[in-house]
This record gives C-alpha cells, sequence and structure tokens, in this order.
C-alpha cells in the first residue's frame, strides 16, 4: 500500500495537465469527472496509504526516492516524499476536504464560461499542497510552497475582469513574497551552518551542532518564521487574507481556510526540533499568535461582509495555533488544524450556498430569515459555528482548542497571560461566530432567496458537518475520560504539567466563556439589536467599529509607512543622472529608425535600384581592391 | 573541329542581355514586363555560364543552366499567381501604386 505514497501528488497533477491542455474540448461533465475524479482518486490513495502506514508491524516513517532533482557540488535534493504521522494527516485533510470542495464546485461553478480553467487551478493546488507536505527536503517543500502561493494568486483573481479582485491577487503574492524571501534566505543559513537540506538530516545535525539559543539556531529559525507568517496570515502579514476573498467562494474554503493558509503551521511543526533550539523565537511566535488571535477575533465582529468574517475568523484561529507552535504543543497545533479544515471548509461552502441563493449578495445586514428558507443550510452552517465557537462536550473544536489552551497554560513556555488572550479569544469566537449565525439565519426575511442548492452541494455540507462535531472524538481530555489516539499517533505523550489553574478548572472556565460569547450574540444581535444600534451612533463607538471594520487600521498603516514613501522614491529618481543616460539611448534609437524609415518608400522600383548600386558597388571593390 | 565562337562575344552578349535585363527592371512600371525582364537577367547569367562551360571544356556550367531554368520556371508560377492577386487587389499592375508598406 506504502509504495501507492506517488500517486498521491500525481493523480491531480495530472488531472490539471489534461484539464490545462484538452479542457477546452472537452464537455462540462468531462471537465467535471476529470478535475473531481483525479483528486477523489488522490483521496482514495492516500487512505490506502493511510491503511498501509497504520498496518506496518513495526511504526515508522517511511520515505519514496522519486529522482535526484539537481546534483551541484555538494548539494543534492533529491525528489523524495516522506510520510511520517505529520504528513500523512495534512494529505488526509488536503485530499478529502480538497476532493469535498472539488465536488462542490461542481454546482457552485456551473455557470461560468471559464469552468475548465477553475479545475485546471484547483487540481494544480492540491497537487503542490500534497508535495509540500510529502516533501523530504526544504527545496521540495519551497517548491510547493510556491506553488501553492501560485495557484493562490491565480484563483483570487480568478474573475480578473474585475480590477480589484486582479489587485487582490497581486496584493496577496506581494505580501506573502515578503515572507517567502526571509524563508528563502533561511534555507541558506540553514545550508551553510548544517551542510543538508534533507529534513531528516538537518533535525539531526541541528540538535547535535547547535547550542540552544546561539545566535544561528535564532537567525534560522527566524527566517523560517517569516515564511510562516506570511502564508499563514499572522501580524505583521495578515492583511492579504481578507482581501482574498475576492476569489470564488470554493476557493475560499480550501485555499484560505482548510489548508494552503494552515501551510505555515504545517513548516513550524514539521522542523519544531529547530525552534525547541530557539526558545526566544518560540516565545515571539507565541506572542504573535496570541495577538494575531485577539486582533483578528475583534476585526469580525464589525464586518459586514460574511466572506470577511470568516476570513477574519481563520486568521484569528492560526493565532491559536501559532499560540500551540509557540509553547512547543505542535501536535494541539495540528489537530486544531485538523478540525479548523473541517468547520471553517463547512462554514465557507455554507456561506458559499447562501451567497448563491441571494444572487451574490455577500452583506449580511441584507440577509436575515434564511433559517426557513434554506433550512439544511442553516443546520450544517450551525454545527461549523458551534464547532468554531468550541461549545463544550458535543463539537471538535472544543477538543482541539482546549488542548491548545491547557498546553498554553501546562507548558513552561506558555503562561497565565497568553492563556488570558487566549480565553479571551473564545470569548470572541462565540461572539461573532453567533453574530454571524443570527444575521444571516435570523430576524426578519431582507431580499429574496432563490432555488435550494443541489446534491452536489448539500452532500459535502452535511459530510463536513458530521465531521465538524465528531472529528474531535479522537482526543479527548484526561478530565473527560482521556481518549489520545491523536497525540500517541503523533508520538507525543503527555508531559508531567503544573499550573496555576487545574485542567478542569481551565477547561470550565474556558467553555464557560465560549458559552458567555453565544450569551452575549444572543442579547445582541437577537434579542436587544437596539444596543449595538445606538452604541455605533455615539462618536466613540463608532470610531472602534471603523477601526475593527477596517482590521485595526494596518492597510491604511502601510499605506502611510511603505507604500507611499516607495512611490514617492521612484517618483523622485525618476528624473535622476542614470535615467538621463538610458533615456539617451532611447532618442538615438528613434532618431535612427527614423532616418532608415525614409529609406522604406514602398517602390519596388526603388528597392531593386538599390539592390543594384549595391551590386556594382561591391563589385567595383572586389575589381578595384 | 568546329569553328567557335570566342569566349569574349559570349560574355558579353551575356552582359547586355543583363543590362538590358536590369534597365527593363528600373524603368517599366508594369508589374508583368518587370516579370519578363527577371526572365531575360536568368538568361544572360544561364548564357555566362554555358560559355564558361565552354571556354573550360566542363559540363558544369551546362548543368547548372538546367538548374537555373528549372528555377525560372518555378520562379514565373509563383510570379503569376503574385501577379494575379496584385491586380485583384489594386486593379493595375502599376507596382508604384503598391506603396502601402511606406516606412
Amino acid at each position: 500500500m506504502l509504495q501507492l505514497l506517488w500517486t498521491v501528488p500525481a493523480l491531480p497533477l495530472l488531472g490539471f495537465a489534461l484539464l490545462a491542455l484538452f479542457g477546452r474540448r472537452l464537455p462540462r461533465a468531462g471537465v467535471s469527472v476529470i478535475g473531481a475524479g483525479s483528486v477523489g482518486l488522490s483521496a482514495v490513495a492516500s487512505g490506502l496509504v493511510a491503511w498501509g502506514y497504520i498496518t506496518q508491524t513495526v511504526p515508522a516513517a517511511y520515505s519514496q526516492c522519486l529522482w535526484t532533482w539537481m546534483e551541484v557540488g555538494s548539494l543534492k535534493v533529491d525528489m523524495i516524499l516522506w510520510l511520517d504521522p505529520i504528513s500523512l494527516v495534512m494529505i488526509l485533510v488536503a485530499t478529502g476536504v480538497g476532493f469535498l470542495i472539488h465536488v462542490y464546485s461542481t454546482e457552485y461553478m456551473r455557470d461560468d464560461a471559464d469552468y475548465a480553467r477553475f479545475f485546471a487551478y484547483m487540481n494544480l493546488f492540491v497537487g503542490a499542497m500534497v508535495v509540500l507536505v510529502l516533501a523530504g527536503s526544504l527545496p521540495m517543500l519551497y517548491l510547493g510552497w510556491e506553488g501553492v502561493g501560485l495557484c493562490s494568486y491565480l484563483l483570487i483573481g480568478f474573475w480578473y475582469d474585475n480590477a480589484d479582485n486582479a489587485r487582490a491577487a497581486v496584493k496577496a503574492f506581494l505580501v506573502t513574497r515578503i515572507g517567502d524571501i526571509g524563508m528563502l534566505i533561511g534555507l541558506f543559513v540553514l545550508w551553510f551552518s548544517l551542510g543538508t537540506l534533507d529534513i531528516q538530516p538537518l533535525m539531526e545535525r541541528a540538535q547535535l551542532q547547535w547550542t540552544p539559543n546561539s545566535a544561528v539556531a535564532v537567525a534560522a529559525t527566524a527566517l523560517l518564521l517569516c515564511g510562516a507568517l506570511g502564508k499563514s496570515g499572522q501580524l505583521p502579514l495578515q492583511v492579504w487574507l481578507p482581501d482574498a476573498m475576492a476569489g470564488p467562494t470554493p476557493v475560499s474554503a480550501l485555499i484560505h481556510a482548510a489548508t494552503m493558509v494552515a501551510a505555515g503551521v504545517y513548516l513550524l511543526a514539521r522542523t519544531h526540533v529547530l525552534f525547541d533550539l530557539a526558545p526566544a523565537v518560540q516565545c515571539v511566535v507565541a506572542v504573535i499568535g496570541a495577538a494575531t488571535l485577539l486582533l483578528a477575533g475583534t476585526s469580525a465582529l464589525a464586518q459586514r461582509d460574511i466572506k470577511r468574517a470568516l476570513a477574519y475568523s481563520t486568521i484569528s484561529q492560526l493565532g491559536y495555533m501559532f499560540l500551540a507552535l509557540g509553547v512547543g504543543a505542535w501536535s494541539a497545533a495540528l489537530f486544531h488544524f485538523m478540525t479548523h479544515a473541517f468547520f471553517k471548509a463547512l462554514l465557507f461552502m455554507a456561506a458559499g450556498a447562501v451567497i448563491l441563493a441571494m444572487h451574490h449578495e455577500q452583506d449580511m445586514f441584507n440577509m436575515g430569515g434564511l433559517r426557513r428558507r434554506l433550512p439544511l443550510v442553516f443546520w450544517t452552517f450551525l454545527a461549523g459555528a458551534m464547532s468554531l465557537a468550541a461549545l463544550p462536550l458535543v463539537t471538535a473544536g472544543f477538543y482541539s482548542k482546549d488542548m491548545i489552551l491547557w498546553s498554553v497554560l501546562s507548558s513552561p513556555k506558555g503562561g497565565f497571560l497568553l492563556w488570558a488572550a487566549g480565553v479571551v479569544g473564545a470569548f470572541l469566537t462565540g461572539l461573532y461566530s453567533f453574530r454571524i449565525v443570527f444575521l444571516v439565519f435570523f430576524g426578519e426575511e431582507k431580499g429574496h432567496a432563490s432555488a435550494k442548492p443541489g446534491p452536489a452541494m448539500m452532500i459535502p455540507l452535511v459530510l463536513l458537518a458530521v465531521l465538524a462535531l465528531g472529528a474531535g472524538f479522537v482526543e479527548i481530555p484526561e478530565t473527560l475520560g482521556r481518549v489520545a489516539l491523536f497525540s500517541s499517533f503523533m508520538g507525543v505523550h503527555a508531559a508531567e504539567a503544573s499550573a496555576v489553574l487545574g485542567e478542569g478548572t481551565q477547561q470550565v472556565l474556558a467553555a464557560l466563556l465560549a458559552l458567555g460569547g453565544l450569551a452575549a450574540a444572543v442579547v445582541l444581535y437577537l434579542l436587544r439589536p437596539g444596543i449595538v444600534k445606538a452604541w455605533v451612533a455615539t462618536p466613540s463607538g463608532a470610531a472602534l467599529q471603523r477601526l475593527c471594520a477596517s482590521g485595526w487600521g494596518f492597510d491604511a498603516l502601510y499605506g502611510m509607512l511603505i507604500i507611499r514613501p516607495v512611490v514617492a522614491l521612484s517618483s523622485l529618481c525618476r528624473d535622476d543622472f542614470m535615467a538621463v543616460v538610458w533615456r539617451a539611448v532611447g532618442i538615438c534609437a528613434e532618431g535612427a529608425a527614423a532616418g532608415l524609415g525614409r529609406a522604406q518608400t514602398g517602390r519596388l522600383r526603388f528597392y531593386m535600384a538599390g539592390i543594384a548600386l549595391g551590386a556594382v558597388v561591391v563589385l567595383a571593390l572586389v575589381v578595384l581592391l | 573541329m568546329m569553328a567557335t565562337v570566342p569566349t569574349e562575344y559570349g560574355m558579353v552578349l551575356a552582359a547586355v542581355l543583363f543590362c538590358t535585363g536590369l534597365v527593363g527592371l528600373l524603368v517599366r512600371r508594369n508589374v508583368l514586363f518587370m516579370l519578363m525582364s527577371t526572365e531575360i537577367m536568368l538568361n544572360a547569367a544561364g548564357l555566362a555560364f554555358v560559355v564558361a562551360g565552354s571556354r573550360w571544356h566542363e559540363p558544369d556550367g551546362q548543368i547548372m543552366f538546367m538548374i537555373i531554368v528549372t528555377m525560372a520556371g518555378a520562379e514565373v508560377a509563383v510570379g503569376l499567381a503574385l501577379i494575379m492577386r496584385f491586380y485583384h487587389l489594386f486593379k493595375t499592375l502599376d507596382t508604384d501604386a503598391a506603396d502601402t508598406l511606406k516606412g
């Protein structure tokens, strides 16, 4: 079974090749079969690989060397696939959730003129994502990393007729590129320091050669962190993700919620050995995660656009994952990645169903009362929102978030303040997720909802709703009966923990705050909507609302600090000395072209005379000289 | 031994033919006559080959002449087709009318 590993990335890439070459000539049904089928087969292949991995007599990581990519001097980069529990979970989520989203897209994108192009990009994305997570060496990981970035750019700007969409795509590309340059320099540092880029030897050599908190360890991990911050939309590079919602909704579900934005989390989990050697950087990771989750949580409260609200919620949940990574609890981060992929993909897809039913209306204040119109969408969205808000006991989000909060509180690298940020974030999460539910599905009906979505959209929603509620039961904390399938699969064993609060106490507190968020949402958005309206009408309320709605003004800040100085500097440099030199080249070329253009009379006999004269001159030269 | 024409005579004739063709090409505006002028020039070149071949007692000059005749036949086929198109397009055979590629 394990030998099938290479088919997991190969199938979606084959689907991409077929659709890119023949997509225009295929009928829509053919495009759907190739587009969704290749990812479906890839998901089956990952299932078989997972079965093969679990039933090994001696559990061990499996590697498959495909070919040598390049060999320069002592640098040898192999195309090597590396399967261990971390990458296994990632490929299962990427292909499984990816398949459901592809099936959903066959209906969502049904009327789009560029149907084949959409599925070609989506297949390329799944292939690149699988290459990223299965990579056995950092250059190969970087290949997948840039591949998913490219697909993200292409799909955000999928409807490129609209200049705003193209601008959002360029913004996403440039902002993540800032992080990627840091990551690339990080790879150089690792190569110079340790002499290899294959991940497993790298980890072993780092443990032998680096002393904790040495300069090279801090530099290398900080540079890797840059890449992760850009990709996962964390402070200070989070500005691209809300704008990325310009793409079609299945893209938001697959790339900007479930898989690609978690690539940063994956990178940090994959290289957690390096980060353990740089506690200073880990502390930065935790603080960035805590700050991001609070900032994005408050921003989500003030959004009118349903997709932007969910985008800020994604940033906030990724903040939780970074918080967990910062305290060394990488398995908790991966667990939250898995449950988040389920419920956030579900929320985006349900939101897509709502948007489609409302004729591409995305403003939540123009929706309402859709509970009766779209009952099944309502129930699945509710399941996702409950899981996002981490309502205790019955949702997957509760178990993963609880694992993060308890690790933060009990780890020596965490602490009370980081934990407090996490539980305040839990309150905000409850508030903003049920704000969306109440604004969209409750209250009086506004606008006119059209026909209900068909089975290709509803079946993935129902399956994901089951996962969003049930996937958490693979990891139940000690106070509730202790199931540790996930963390024992990851090879992590619970350490002796000591904290200011007991595990049970912190669970009750976190659960109460999540429920408090729900209660606050019930009061503010269902029973007494007047309170919020009156408060927003006051000057201070209006200012705060504007601040939150703009995502704490980071776009304006960067516009002032970076974009305007760069534009000013470049317009200043327009007429400098070198510009004159280069312009002289242009002027000479233009003058010469104008002179020689005179000779082009267009008259045949003139050209003939030229030829004859030239021949005479050449002959004269030959004869006379 | 047959009396032979001196080489110089043949070469002068070829040069005169070539110049006639070239002048025709330069002064005539009718594209049909221009095509005929190029034929004269080709034949002048062919004559020069034959004369030179007979001077050195080599068959190469006559072989080159066969090649030139073949090439001229092909050229006339293409040239006449182009003239047909030219006439359809401009309703005249005057080449000076076709100066749309003026720089």
